[in-house]
């Protein structure tokens, strides 16, 4: 598949300069998992559309509930990011119960405009066979039988699950069938779990069905710390997060020397942007790895993890010996 | 209804057979299955024991090998599969779907179950695995509520079997990294939540304190009773408040729902609990099947016996015993 290299004005200077780079990962923009209102919505991707990020996720992932964008207006905005040069990928949710979310799960996945980020077999089942899609990080592709399975039915990009390391993607990456991009989630809180419950909620002892939607309140999730007030999770509705950033800013040459092809950063409410301009001048070279680490940290509120990648737990940070080395 | 019982050793799989099980699941020595602890687990030569004393009483034998190989392992779930094969199970219980085509295609004849760690919350989802692999029965994810059960019982191209009594995973089955998160392991990755080597207690003058890989999952002060520090079932400090912010440590019990799940069409009943003991196995084996008989002959007039119930308390995690997501006061 080819993918346009899309770009905003203020960057595309600088992109002329890189043309010859064609094997650098594009940078991608997962789906917004919190409740954020509708203008701060319109306007986070009115500011998107004029970032140096290749590819945008769209739509609600985490709760049906959630409607302030419908569908129609997320068409809107997927137009108005793909006029800007943007490649639009619809997301879908991740947990499917109710007879109401297959049917709009239907909808997206028919929709004939723009390629759909299966997270959930549902979604595959619905596309399979029809229409090529895009895997994110809920769909459990662990080896290369499934991966091979998924491609010979649509596949044509698959996110890495976020509790894989490095060893495993190589592996998965170098063995991948034709045709079929490789995305990693290099940057934000994680996605963990996922429940029928709603722990936004049960926080505030409301009901799910009534739950006023009070996850409008917590742009960021709620956090949720151990009883000797360590940060430890996040609630995001149904959802439940880490509450470190996920950062593998220190790996660029990695992924630039693997071929990956994409890199997933995940909307946060305050600094995207920012982020997005760091990760692109990182892998441009405008930047070296260590100074665009020590940038990031100002967008990073509960600190750094890369564990998973390394092979470890998700939570550890095995950079802490090199910050503390440079503040030394 | 059948009735599917949990076997984690040979005395267990003897327990479940004599007490009245249809089929008894288990799962090999290794990280091919979703109970991988210490001690649990069939090797060769108690498998092949197991299965006879199965067959010999009419019993079937399911075989899980449920968790999602990664390519550094991947021979000891094709070695899984191909050794199932030779024992001639009744079924295999899958998740993944690369080990699926894989038993699909080496063992065509071989009877494939949908585990519930492949999540498969609706008739889409479970068509894909029916289509591409040819599975015949699935395991409903315990968050489905029982109007969903109906809903996806109608719609599936293939019998049901749901979650009747036994711990409860609050997330999503084979979709929570929590336990990865903190420990490196995961259900999905190692066969187990919350691992027994990343654990510590330790006494302080503020109580039991549980720990895993060092996070303080719980503190128990002297008269509270301290469970396994399950990391989702610990209490935590949300918006000021310390409570057990995921969820109480309860399990399931759907005995007084027997003839809704009936009704639903439900195919069969499973019992959790492999890593539990031979008692365990035989005495909720023994009170299920008595219940499901009881619920065949007169649905209508079916009440849960006091003398089922008050088993079934005492072995519950925590002792006390909801209907999980299938009746949801929360909702």
């Amino acid at each position: 598949m080819v993918l346009t290299i899309g770009h905003g004005n203020k960057h595309s200077e600088k992109m002329n300069n890189e043309k010859l780079k064609t094997s650098l990962p594009k940078l991608s923009l997962g789906p917004i998992f919190y409740y954020w209102s509708r203008d701060d919505v319109l306007r986070f991707y009115k500011s998107i559309s004029e970032s140096p990020v290749d590819i945008v996720y769209l739509g609600e992932t985490v709760c049906s509930k959630r409607r302030v964008m419908r569908l129609d207006d997320w068409l809107e905005v997927a137009d108005m990011l793909q006029q800007a040069g943007k490649q639009v990928v619809l997301s879908t949710l991740t947990l499917l119960e109710a007879n109401s979310e297959f049917s709009s799960l239907r909808t997206i996945c028919n929709n004939n405009r723009y390629m759909v980020e299966a997270n959930d077999i549902a979604a595959v089942q619905i596309m399979s066979g029809k229409k090529p899609f895009v895997t994110g990080p809920a769909v459990n592709i662990y080896n290369s039988g499934t991966l091979s399975m998924l491609s010979r039915v649509g596949l044509r990009r698959w996110t890495l699950p976020v509790e894989l390391s490095k060893e495993t993607l190589t592996h998965l990456h170098q063995n991948r069938p034709e045709n079929v991009e490789t995305e990693v989630f290099v940057f934000g809180r994680l996605p963990l779990a996922y429940s029928a419950r709603c722990f936004t909620a049960r926080a505030h002892n409301l009901p799910k069905d009534r739950c006023q939607f009070i996850c409008m309140d917590y742009p960021d999730g709620i956090i949720l710390r151990t009883r000797e007030d360590e940060s430890f999770l996040v609630f995001n509705g149904i959802q439940t997060q880490s509450s470190k950033t996920q950062n593998l800013i220190t790996d660029i040459q990695d992924f630039i020397n693997l071929e990956i092809d994409v890199l997933r950063i995940s909307p946060q409410f305050n600094g995207t942007e920012k982020i997005i301009d760091i990760f692109y001048n990182c892998l441009h070279g405008n930047i070296t790895e260590c100074d665009a680490e020590i940038k990031l940290q100002k967008y990073i509120q509960y600190g750094k993890c890369d564990g998973y990648w390394r092979g470890s737990a998700g939570m550890d940070n095995t950079s802490i010996t090199r910050e503390q080395g440079q503040a030394l | 209804m059948e009735l599917v019982c949990p076997a984690g050793n040979l005395p267990s799989l003897k327990a479940a057979v004599d007490n009245g099980a249809n089929a008894v699941y288990m799962g090999f020595k290794d990280d091919t299955n979703a109970r991988h602890f210490a001690g649990l687990n069939f090797n060769d030569k108690r498998a092949l024991q197991g299965i006879q004393y199965a067959h010999d009483r009419g019993t079937r034998l399911f075989v899980a090998i449920n968790t999602f190989p990664q390519p550094s392992g991947w021979p000891r779930w094709q070695d899984a599969v191909d050794h199932a094969g030779d024992l001639g199970v009744d079924a295999l219980i899958l998740a993944d779907i690369g080990v699926m085509d894989y038993a699909r295609k080496r063992w065509p004849d071989l009877r494939l179950h949908l585990s519930v760690q492949a999540s498969a919350t609706s008739a889409e989802a479970i068509n894909f695995y029916h289509q591409n692999f040819g599975i015949q029965r699935v395991v409903l994810p315990r968050v489905l509520s029982i109007k969903q059960v109906k809903q996806v019982a109608q719609q599936s191209p293939v019998p049901v079997e749901v979650f009747g009594f036994g711990s409860l995973c609050v997330m999503v089955e084979g979709r929570c990294l929590l336990s990865s998160y903190v420990t490196g392991r995961s259900p999905n990755t190692f066969g187990a939540c919350s691992p027994a080597n990343a654990v510590s207690w330790k006494e302080t003058p503020d109580g039991l304190e549980t720990r895993l890989n060092n996070i303080l999952i719980d503190c128990h002060s002297e008269g509270e009773s301290a469970g396994y520090p399950t990391l989702c079932k610990g209490r935590f400090n949300v918006n000021g408040h310390t409570y057990y912010a995921i969820e109480e440590p309860t399990s399931l019990n759907t005995l007084e729902l027997l003839p809704e799940l009936q009704s639903v069409g439900v195919a069969a009943i499973k019992i959790e609990g492999r890593q539990r003991s031979p008692a365990y196995v035989a005495q909720v084996t023994k009170v299920w099947r008595e219940a499901i008989d009881a619920c065949h002959k007169r649905p209508d007039n079916y009440q849960p016996q006091p003398d089922w119930l008050a088993v079934l308390e005492k072995m519950s995690e925590g002792t006390q015993t909801t209907l999980g997501a299938y009746h949801r006061p929360w909702q």
